[in-house]
């Protein structure tokens, strides 16, 4: 039995008055791809921005390889290695795609060789980085960018890669390059919470997957049992 | 004071062309003659003043130019930050200048940088989880209570309207300026030569601006800068990296104060007195106006803002006073009359055609012209072939 990395106990997380997530529960373990999926609006992102630490829940708790890090702030949680690429391939646009990488290594200041190490791996990961490392990143296509914004997660050395709707807006040539690079990076040992709408792509890749609806879970079950379970079918897989 | 966060990358510095190497030189040496020959000059002493005015101006504005250039915070009551250096080396100067003498003002450029630092701090802790406009209107209101206060006299320390020092104190002027005055004068072909009160402050506001430019130009390739570059540009990415917003916002305002803070005090020393009329809300204004107009985050930009908001106004006035141009009545009262018109314009005017500046920061001048939207479809398509040689989309 491998060991539970990220543990989720009932949370409920409000924008304003909007009860966002009614009492989510769900958990991570070590060397797993999870994916959360569902609809717009059904809770996936928020439950990833609850994680981070960019929102806080108003009840239950999240533990991190045993330590609570519900209410902590975004950075603390970054330090603690849970690692968010955020949706929409938030890049920094003036900055050349070696200073963004850079950038996610921006707490790793005492390891200058494991964080050359890490922009290696980066490199050989997304050749198409390597080529474009002094060009600005919004000068890169849609694909590339979000290449740089997972590369970014990487090189912060991450324990629990969580990545947004890393398909949203690219090509499906790309999507697939995409999630080809999430399933070798699990191969080298690295855990991944996956958001995706793209439901048949990410169960194809997870180990387990939660079904979201509304803020709440409705099913979870291993990614092969989910991508043949007829609700599933019909709701997010478009079939009759 | 932050060396460990000004630790910058190892970076290969290239060899200064000679070119470049010239051109420093030459500007280093009109630095320094310039001023000497208005000095020497009969009549145009007065010019000294002016470049001592800007000066200071400059050193406002570049601290203004952490909080706005750098950090991207908008911040409309800087002035308070240059109010309270002003008062505290002011308070702090009168209470010891009869142990120190000569060296007061050389000492009391400590407190003064604290004070701003400190207010800094107070005005930041609460109002940085605001953004944009609600942070300008705060900061607004914040710089004009620091002056409400200190023309009520409200701790009993700011002697009101009137300002200090009180009554009959004198400000001690620092060594050696008047040593310098007393012995440095010789004759020249163009009037006797006398080192001044004014050129010797327009050697000290030098020093300091040589100063926090140093200052700003470490702290621009140091983690901070770059946390202030990458916060600027996205913050969710930012926080993403590990980067304690909060903190960064916090050490761009206390940084930017501090300056503020220094330019106080020595506007304060300058003038040998300081009252709450030097801080209204237009002062504010001026100053964003000088960072704005001169090119946000960009140094030379800044100089050459000040140069012209406060420089010129001044340049033109001088010149009445000393009778170079003669100007009726009317028209004096029109150039004062139509100033502000003229900035408001000249902003209007800039905004328009020149957002990113004169003289504009080259990361800044990107962000105000993106780059056009490419294609995107057709490069995923490369990007594709490149990563799957062997098999083609339709296999998949």
């Amino acid at each position: 039995m491998a060991e539970t990395v990220l543990k989720i106990n009932d949370i409920h997380t409000f924008y304003g008055q909007i009860e966002a997530l009614k009492g989510i529960s769900l958990h991570v373990d070590q060397g797993e791809i999870v994916t959360l999926i569902g609809a717009n609006g059904a809770g996936k992102s928020t439950t990833l921005r609850t994680i981070s630490g960019l929102l806080a829940p108003r009840t239950g708790s999240i533990e991190f390889m045993g330590e609570v890090i519900s209410g902590m702030p975004v950075h603390t949680v970054t330090a603690k290695g849970v690692i968010q690429v955020p949706e929409g391939r938030r890049i920094f646009p003036r900055m050349t795609v070696e200073e963004n990488l850079g950038m996610g290594a921006f707490l790793r200041t005492k390891d200058p060789a494991g964080v050359q190490a890490s922009m290696d791996h980066v490199f050989q990961l997304f050749p198409r980085l390597k080529e474009r490392r002094t060009q600005k990143g919004g000068t890169l296509s849609g694909g590339e960018q979000q290449m740089l914004a997972t590369g970014r997660g990487l090189m912060a050395s991450p324990k629990l890669l969580m990545l947004d709707e890393p398909s949203m807006g690219l090509a499906p040539v790309v999507v697939e390059i995409i999630f080809d690079t999430i399933k070798t990076l699990n191969d080298q040992g690295i855990t991944i919470l996956l958001v995706e709408q793209n439901a048949a792509m990410a169960l194809q890749i997870a180990d387990r997957g939660y079904v979201l609806e509304t803020g709440n879970v409705v099913l979870e079950g291993p990614g092969k049992d989910l991508l043949v379970n007829e609700q599933v079918r019909k709701t997010y897989l478009g079939e009759t | 004071m932050a060396t460990d966060m000004t630790r910058s990358r190892s970076v290969k510095r290239p060899a200064v062309p000679p070119r470049k190497l010239a051109l420093w030189i030459v500007l280093a040496l009109a630095l320094i003659i310039v001023p000497v020959t208005l000095q020497a000059a009969a009549g145009l002493g007065f010019l000294v003043r002016i470049l001592v005015i800007v000066g200071i101006w400059v050193l406002l504005a570049l601290g203004l130019n952490i909080v706005v250039g750098y950090a991207g915070l908008l911040d409309l009551g800087y002035i308070a930050f240059y109010a309270m250096g002003g008062y505290a080396g002011m308070l702090v100067g009168q209470a010891v200048s009869g142990r120190l003498g000569g060296a007061t003002f050389w000492v009391v450029l400590i407190p003064a940088a604290l004070a701003g630092t400190l207010t800094g701090l107070v005005l930041g802790f609460p109002v940085l989880k605001l953004r944009g406009d609600y942070l300008a209107i705060v900061t607004l209101g914040f710089g004009e209570i620091v002056r409400i206060c200190l023309n009520n006299d409200l701790l009993g320390l700011s002697n009101g309207a009137t300002g200090l020092p009180r009554g009959v104190e004198q400000v001690v002027p620092p060594w050696p300026a008047n040593w310098l005055a007393d012995n440095v004068r010789f004759p020249t072909p163009i009037g006797e030569f006398a080192f001044g009160t004014n050129l010797f402050w327009y050697f000290v506001v030098l020093m300091l601006i040589i100063g926090a430019i140093v200052m700003i130009r470490r702290l621009d390739n140091s983690r901070l800068g770059r946390a202030w570059v990458a916060m600027r540009e996205n913050e969710v990415a930012a926080a993403a990296c590990g980067i304690n917003i909060r903190t960064q916002k916090l050490w761009a305002f206390a940084l930017g104060a501090m300056s503020g803070g220094i330019a106080g005090v020595t506007f304060a020393y300058v003038q040998q007195f300081i009252s709450p009329e030097s801080f209204t809300f237009m002062e504010s204004v001026f100053v964003v106006c000088v960072v704005v107009l001169g090119g946000m985050g960009s140094i030379p930009g800044v100089i050459v803002g000040a140069l012209l908001i406060r420089g010129v106004p001044d340049l033109i006035q001088g010149l009445m006073v000393a009778g170079v141009i003669q100007l009726s009545g009317d028209a004096t009262s029109m150039i004062t009359g139509y100033r502000f018109l003229v900035f408001g314009l000249l902003m209007v005017i800039m905004m328009a055609v020149r957002p990113q500046g004169i003289i504009p920061s080259k990361r800044r001048a990107l962000e105000l012209h993106p780059e056009d939207d490419r294609t995107l479809a057709e490069e995923d398509m490369q990007l594709w072939d490149t990563s799957h040689r062997d098999i083609s989309p339709d296999d998949v």
